[in-house]
């Protein structure tokens, strides 16, 4: 029949109409300052920096090895290495971040910083209601307002971070076994230098082997 | 005349009476002339209002149809928002090109108000309640309309814009063909009522068999002709899906781009009134104008019915915006001028016989027959070369 | 009253003569058009005025709908967006003006004779649109139908003149140009 996809399409949004004031599926609009939504676990915003356990700077796990900064597309990550040292998850000394300034009126959520972290100490957060009325140094963030605990990334993006979480603990576990294994080897050295006393090559390779370990 | 009868018809003519008791604090020989500075208040006052309540019902309606709610922050569910956007009208800076055309850019925003409001004149809002009755009201209605054309390409061509140029052109050639199927339809009422007063031809609707209304738009040739007037009229005011000239993804804002402040708002008022002018020459014309659908219920006031009426039209036309897509300039003017101008010529020829076979069940079976023949085989015709079917696409090499 | 003419009257044929002139002698050609417009409405006022309303609408009908479309958009397909400048006045005024108190005197002389005798202004007619119809159907039937035909005539012929080529005469003119 002629014009009959016409009013096919007229009962088409006379049942949109309708329904909108019945059921949730026909009006689909949240209001949003009243109304939010929460955001899927693989929304990302703008960058932060992970801190393990309670303090911001025993647990920060960046040791500003400025990576990020130079794979950063926009360049908006600015970092200044420290001259001190302090002890990282492993236990070894890194030095770590003095300043870690990301301008994220600049940033392009683009998360090239958080593949490219070998430390796992950079992620992405999910905050976007970020307005300011500060034109010249509110959309700057310094080290300490992008320090956010494991915690808060455990709630943001749980199975990401049970992940990393996995994987740290494994890589501190190798490092322990390794230290063992290390220390186990100089200790049978040490003793088997011991039992041949006058052989002085024998003192030679030990000092040798243990930069390797 | 019972009590409550009496109350009744006072009710209908409550604006009449109105304007009576108005009109009696003044001389003898002024009273004609305050009479008619009433009516015009009135029309001034009424239709402006009613055009503020289409904006915020098609912009909830569309809203709606569209899965979403319409604007609801300015005032309770969003009413409000016509005082929102007249005060933003009329407070932004008017911006005129350097090398526009002054005082013509100027004028068409003016004579299309102008001429819009005129058209009001001869619509019959009640029993007794039109401003002219004019013996040849339903001509002075399509002349005022004709006029509103120029101001569109008055607008088009003094913005200097090739944008608006075009759209302009669009919106002429548009309006010229359409004009042709719109007189033709009405022509049908006017041939079977023997009057052009929109007067006479609604109290020649105000009969009723058992309960049902003689509107023309029950008969086969009324019916035809309304869907034609129809479409006509939304082609007329430049509505979806006829809205190309001023296709806000396309041509900018066509006509309208070089606009900005009141004289935007201007034409935003022009576009909208003519179209509440049309519908209600719809209405008066095929249904019924101010009578009631059922016989016992033409006790309610004639205005009331009338409003009513329009309500409805105006909800058919927001429907229609609502669903269908845009058409394209070629597809319009064959659709006119192929479509259809054959289809009223044939209406007229139908509604002719329809005269010529006297009352009976055998006129009504006749040009049922034959409308209905005329229109499948037209329809035929025309798309026997367009292939509609579903596309396929291939990536390109 | 002046001039025992009604008010109304005067300030109409002021507004229709003063379009007229600017018709003539503005520059800008659509600006010319929509004065000529103007003019086409004062006429228009002027047979309201006379109570012929079918006349007075017809003429807002055919006149400002089609006609002035057609000035308009003829002016737009051929001049484009230019601003031409005109000389307004041509070196053969003398004749011109000759001609044109000739052609007034005429008319004039026309008009005036054709008054009635009497100074009494007579009942002006009531024409009814019912009475034209019958008149246009019985008088005057021959007139209607042969101004129906020219339409078509003129419809056709446009339609002819701006129909494309067909691929036959295309092909043949291709060829022969190519020989």
């Amino acid at each position: 029949m002629l014009g009959e996809g016409i009013l096919k399409g007229l009962g088409e949004t006379a049942k949109n109409f309708a329904g909108s004031f019945v059921s949730k599926e026909r009006l689909t609009t949240v209001q949003y300052p009243e109304e939010r939504i929460a955001p899927i676990e693989n929304t990302r915003d703008f960058p932060f920096l992970v801190y393990d356990g309670d303090d911001k700077m025993a647990g920060l796990r960046c040791v500003a090895c400025q990576i990020c900064e130079k794979e950063c597309p926009p360049k908006c990550i600015y970092i200044v290495k420290s001259t001190d040292k302090k002890p990282d998850f492993v236990g070894k000394m890194q030095i770590y971040p003095a300043r870690f300034d990301i301008d994220i009126s600049v940033c392009m959520s683009c998360q090239i910083c958080v593949e490219v972290c070998p430390f796992e100490a950079i992620k992405m957060d999910t905050e976007f209601e970020l307005s300011t009325t500060d034109r010249f140094g509110g959309l700057l963030f310094d080290r300490d307002h992008l320090s956010k605990s494991n915690e808060h990334y455990h709630k943001i993006h749980p199975t990401e971070a049970a992940e990393v979480d996995a994987r740290l603990a494994e890589e501190k576990a190798k490092a322990e076994a390794k230290a063992k294994a290390a220390a186990a080897a100089a200790a049978a050295k040490a003793a088997g230098a011991a039992a041949a006393p006058p052989v002085a090559p024998a003192a030679k390779p030990a000092p040798a082997k243990e930069p390797g370990a | 005349m019972s009590q409550s009868s009496q109350l009744w018809t006072n009710l209908d003519q409550i604006f009449v009476l109105l304007q009576h008791w108005v009109e009696s604090f003044f001389p003898v020989w002024l009273q004609p002339a305050i009479g008619t500075v009433l009516g015009v208040i009135a029309i001034v006052a009424a239709f402006p209002g009613i055009f503020a309540l289409t904006t915020v019902l098609e912009r909830k309606g569309l809203g709606r149809m569209q899965n979403r709610l319409g604007p609801n922050r300015v005032g309770p569910l969003g009413i409000l928002q016509p005082v929102a956007d007249g005060i933003k009208s009329l407070t932004k800076e008017d911006i005129v090109p350097l090398t526009a055309d002054g005082a013509v850019h100027f004028l068409a925003p003016v004579v299309l108000v102008i001429a819009v409001f005129l058209g009001f004149a001869v619509l019959p809002v009640g029993r007794n309640m039109v401003l002219a009755n004019l013996d040849a009201g339903l001509l002075f209605f399509f002349a005022i309309g004709a006029s509103t054309e120029l101001s569109i390409f008055m607008a088009g061509w003094s913005s200097r814009n090739k944008y608006s140029l075009l759209g302009a052109m669009r919106a002429v050639a548009q309006m010229i063909s359409y004009e042709v199927p719109l007189l033709l339809s009405s022509v049908v009422v006017v041939m079977i009522t023997g009057s052009l007063s929109t007067v006479k031809i609604v109290e020649a609707q105000s009969g009723f068999t058992g309960i049902f209304p003689h509107w023309y738009v029950f008969t086969p040739w009324g019916f035809a002709g309304f869907v034609l007037f129809v479409i006509a009229a939304l082609a007329e005011t430049n509505r979806s899906p006829f809205d190309l000239p001023e296709g806000e993804s396309e041509l900018v804002a066509g006509y309208f781009t070089e606009y900005s402040g009141f004289k935007f708002a201007l034409f935003f008022l022009g576009e909208y009134l003519a179209m509440l002018s049309i519908a209600g020459f719809a209405i008066t014309l095929f249904l019924g104008g101010w009578g009631a659908p059922l016989s016992g219920l033409s006790i309610l006031p004639s205005w009331a019915w009338f409003f009513a009426k329009l309500f409805c039209a105006i909800a058919l036309f927001i429907w229609l915006r609502g669903t269908l897509p845009r058409l394209r300039q070629d597809q319009l003017m064959n659709f006119a001028w192929k479509f259809m101008l054959p289809m009223s010529l044939l209406n007229l020829l139908v509604a002719g016989a329809w005269r010529f076979f006297g009352e009976g069940w055998v006129r009504w079976g006749v040009c049922s027959a034959v409308l209905l023949l005329a229109y499948v085989l037209l329809g035929r015709v025309l798309m026997r070369h367009q292939h509609l079917g579903a596309r396929s696409y291939r990536y390109a090499d | 009253m002046i001039f025992g003419l009604s008010i109304v009257f005067v300030l109409t044929s002021i507004l229709t003569v003063a379009g007229a002139l600017a018709a003539a002698l503005l520059k800008n050609l659509v600006h010319c058009a929509l004065s000529l417009t103007v003019t086409f409405a004062g006429l228009a006022l002027l047979y309201l005025q006379l109570d012929a309303q079918f006349a007075g609408f017809s003429q807002i009908l055919v006149y400002i709908g089609a006609v002035a479309i057609l000035v308009v958009f003829a002016i737009l397909l051929t001049r484009g967006a230019g601003v031409p400048e005109y000389r307004n006045f041509s070196s053969s005024w003398l004749a011109g003006l000759a001609i044109a108190a000739g052609v007034f005197a005429l008319l004039a002389w026309a008009v005036i004779k054709s008054l009635p005798a009497s100074a009494a202004s007579s009942a002006a007619p009531q024409v009814s649109v019912q009475q034209i119809g019958l008149a246009l159907m019985s008088n005057y039937v021959l007139p209607l139908e042969i101004v129906a035909v020219l339409l078509t005539v003129a419809l056709i012929g446009a339609v002819i003149v701006a129909m494309p080529e067909s691929q036959k005469s295309k092909t043949e003119s291709a060829q022969g140009g190519g020989k």
